[in-house]
């Protein structure tokens, strides 16, 4: 008689080792630390209460303040925010048609204002000179109500022949300056609402330059001549930093003759007038703008700007704001969030945990997978949400206070608010990649902190040079950030473009560099994992 | 006869007292009670014996002059156009980046005996815990003093150097940078008094919050989030002068301006005053914490 041995077996059940039970203990792990859900919940209260309590002041205008001041600002086809403000002698065109002009010249003065106050006062009020996007040339417009959809042809102060339309739109063209001795030819046609720009050097050879397609170009346009010249700005006055000053308004004069249009009223005058308040000047228009006519000679004389408003806070006289301005406390909960995300893993090595984790889960790179999972996603959902109130709120608070909060579209608004969620998830783990290849919480913490907020600092304060300061911006991990800019940067606008509303990289550019970086440690983390002890 | 002092506690002493372990040998039972001094060497002992020190200490001299000479060799003025160019503070800006090595060889000053259970240890030999506070504090301010002297001389020369070669000069009406100049001796001067300040700061902090990875990140966000807060509130000049005048980092670091001294919020002594204040405070609080808590 044989006897069969039964082998022993264990009445439990055996459990299951998928994926899906690592990030259940890893989520129980997390959730039953009691300090860091506290940490986790005082980081998201953080980043609201320190961004809504810093925005209250309110802004004065004259004897008035806060809501009062709120600017009318027109905005573009696009529903950005626009300076529409130039000298204008145009005729209607019914149909298609076109408009070719010679420009002889472009001149114009400053103010001797801002930081150029001479010791003495007793320079004259201005100086002869133009701006660099002074601007004179030929558009045709739906109307000449502030905001309308464009197109001109134009000659600029140092930037040479461009193209522009709708505002943000920028096309390079011939280079070089205006003179009597090197005139520029300059033609727009127009066939239903698509408008064609063309540039010459002689009158007989044309260059085309860009196509426009205006879709509220409609019916009955404007086509004329037209003059405009921004605040001048000047970025390397030593008094700008201090005073805020350095701008001061100026005038731009063109002349025109050789003069063509077709497809007008035969016989038309041509109507002049100022288009949009002359506001980013001040209440006073500067002296000598308006539009003269000598035979076939006419010359144009207009200030102002046609183009986006920058919240660099330079071509404005009123208090700009951007989304980014309202998070202030993203640094608070991203401290927080390095701090516990490095933890999360260290403090597994200080207590010998990892042993045991690794005992339940052998393969070694999930383990890490579901901790990267849980602590990406956890600070990924709280991180928007605090976000998502600070831009929501805060952009309200800074109405009420007087502050014009540069409109964006909702595409935008989600990208900064999911963005900057997403941005303060990939420093997490960073920071448990990080945590896991040093195992020593100070090390981890420091080496994250000094990797993504220390270049921040630097790159903002204004401590290094502007060329070293845009260079730590674009390659360290703190080019994440740029995650939060709303508003983009036009190389046709003068600005003081710096953080926390502008960076050097493009905003999803900076988030993948933050990405890479997180990346590259999150595959050395697991190298490391693999291969160590622990 | 205080002979019940636990075992691990004796071996301390012994160490304290003669500097070489003597396993097995009689504890000194004449003075139970370990004076300054003996808290002084023990502490000394503790962090010569950690390897990690002397990495730390070269880290601080190494990053303060690289990080300062970089500065310098992108420091340049077009010919022509006016530039606000302060020699002393483009050479000194190291520091911003030393301090935070600084601060984290504090933490691991303390935090470090808090999460290996060896400040059970400490204090069971020194039952006087300021003592061991004031202990600490005293060994990490001449440690740190010694690489700040090495890093900020070390900074101020490579920073004449490479901004000479850069055109900064005297002929260009820059003041140079020179020991003969009396705003670069006091900024050079102070920037050493700085960083062991922060050292004692961060010191107060950690002992305070104890976990070594919360104490990292308390004291580095001590030294980097007002100055970005500072930067937010432009459109706030109230706020904004407040947090210049009175947050640590900012008004400490007052003291590297050598020019427009008369322009700032704060004058380069009342900054480092400032500064010197908050740790005085923090450190204050941490001895009383130190005594009411449990270790």
């Amino acid at each position: 008689m044989t006897a069969t041995i039964t082998p022993y077996r264990s009445s439990q059940q055996a459990g299951r080792d998928g994926f899906a039970q690592l990030l259940h203990a890893e989520w129980t792990k997390f959730r039953t630390v009691r300090s860091w859900v506290i940490a986790m919940v005082i980081a998201v209260v953080l980043i609201d209460v320190v961004a809504l309590l810093l925005t209250g002041g309110q802004v004065q205008c004259g004897s008035r303040s806060g809501v009062a001041c709120l600017p009318h600002v027109p905005t573009g086809p696009g529903g950005e925010a626009v300076n529409d403000s130039y000298y204008l002698a145009a005729q209607p065109l019914a149909g298609d048609g076109s408009i070719t002009v010679r420009v002889t010249s472009l001149t114009g003065s400053i103010e001797n204002t801002g930081g150029f106050i001479p010791a003495n006062g007793r320079q004259s009020p201005t100086r002869r000179g133009l701006v660099p996007w002074a601007k004179a040339g030929i558009i045709i417009t739906g109307s000449t109500r502030p905001g309308s959809a464009y197109a001109a042809m134009m000659v600029t102060g140092n930037h040479g022949v461009h193209m522009q339309y709708d505002y943000t739109s920028d096309i390079v063209a011939m280079p070089g300056p205006v003179s009597a001795a090197s005139p520029r030819w300059l033609r727009l046609s127009r066939s239903g609402n698509v408008i064609t720009g063309y540039d010459s050097a002689d009158g007989r050879h044309w260059t085309e330059v860009g196509t426009a397609r205006l879709a509220g170009l409609t019916g009955t346009v404007q086509a004329g001549m037209f003059a405009t010249s921004p605040l001048d700005f000047m970025p390397n006055l030593p008094s700008y930093a201090e005073s805020g000053g350095g701008m001061s308004a100026s005038v731009a004069t063109g002349a025109f003759d050789d003069v063509d249009l077709r497809g007008g009223a035969p016989g038309g005058q041509w109507a002049r007038r100022q288009v949009g308040a002359n506001d980013a000047n001040g209440p006073q228009a500067p002296p000598g703008i308006g539009f003269r006519q000598a035979g076939g000679r006419f010359t144009v004389t207009g200030s102002g700007d046609i183009g986006p408003v920058v919240a660099a806070g330079v071509n404005s006289d009123y208090v700009t704001g951007t989304l980014a301005d309202h998070l202030v406390g993203l640094f608070f909960g991203l401290l927080t969030m390095i701090v516990i995300a490095a933890m999360f893993i260290t403090v597994e090595y200080r207590r010998g945990l990892i042993r045991i984790s690794l005992a339940a889960s052998p393969r070694r790179g999930r383990l890490l997978a579901a901790k990267a999972v849980v602590i990406g996603l956890l600070t990924f959902l709280l991180g928007s949400a605090a976000v998502a109130v600070n831009v929501i709120v805060g952009s309200r608070i800074a109405h009420h206070s007087g502050i014009y909060v540069l409109p964006v579209g909702r595409l935008a608004e989600a990208r900064v608010i999911l963005g900057t969620g997403a941005m303060l998830a990939v420093a997490s783990v960073l920071a448990l990649s990080i945590g896991t290849v040093l195992r020593r919480s100070v090390a981890s913490v420091a080496a994250v902190i000094v990797a993504i907020v220390l270049p921040y600092v630097l790159g903002v304060s204004g401590v290094l040079p502007a060329t070293a300061s845009e260079w730590i911006l674009r390659v360290t991990p703190a080019a994440g950030f740029a995650i939060e800019q709303s508003v983009p940067q036009y190389q046709q606008v003068v600005g003081h473009y710096g953080p926390p509303d502008y960076f050097p990289l493009a905003p999803w550019s900076g988030f993948a560099l933050l990405c890479t970086y997180a990346a590259i440690a999150l595959g050395v983390a697991a190298y490391l994992l693999r291969h160590r002890d622990a | 006869m205080d002979q019940t002092i636990a075992p691990g506690g004796n071996q301390t002493m012994t160490v304290a007292r003669h500097g070489r372990p003597r396993p097995g040998g009689p504890a000194r039972t004449e003075s139970a009670r370990a004076g300054l001094s003996d808290a002084l060497r023990a502490e000394w002992t503790k962090l010569r014996t950690v390897p990690g020190t002397a990495w730390i200490l070269t880290v601080i001299c190494v990053l303060t002059v690289a990080v300062g000479a970089a500065t310098a060799a992108a420091t340049r003025c077009g010919a022509g156009t006016r530039c606000a160019i302060d020699p002393t503070k483009v050479s000194l800006t190291g520091i911003e980046v030393g301090q935070a090595v600084v601060a984290v060889l504090a933490v691991l000053l303390i935090s470090g005996e808090y999460s290996t259970g060896m400040i059970h240890t400490t204090f069971t030999a020194m039952p006087r815990r300021w003592m061991v506070l004031a202990a600490k504090a005293a060994v990490l301010t001449g440690v740190v003093l010694a690489p700040a002297v090495v890093a900020v001389a070390g900074s101020l020369a490579a920073g004449r150097l490479i901004l000479t070669g850069n055109g900064i000069t005297t002929a260009h009406g820059f003041a140079v940078v020179s020991l003969d100049h009396g705003p670069t001796v006091r900024a050079a001067a102070g920037s050493v008094v700085y960083l062991a300040l922060i050292g004692l700061l961060s010191l107060g902090i950690a002992t305070i919050v104890r976990d070594s990875a919360v104490a990292t990140g308390a004291v580095l966000g001590m030294l980097y989030v007002p100055p970005i807060v500072a930067l937010f509130l432009g459109g706030e000049p109230t706020w904004q002068r407040w947090i210049e005048r009175y947050t640590p980092t900012n008004a400490g670091l007052a003291i590297v301006n050598t020019t427009g001294v008369h322009n700032m919020v704060i004058s380069p002594w009342a900054g480092l005053g400032v500064l010197a204040a908050w740790a005085a405070a923090v450190l204050l609080a941490a001895g009383m914490l130190l005594r009411l808590r449990d270790a």
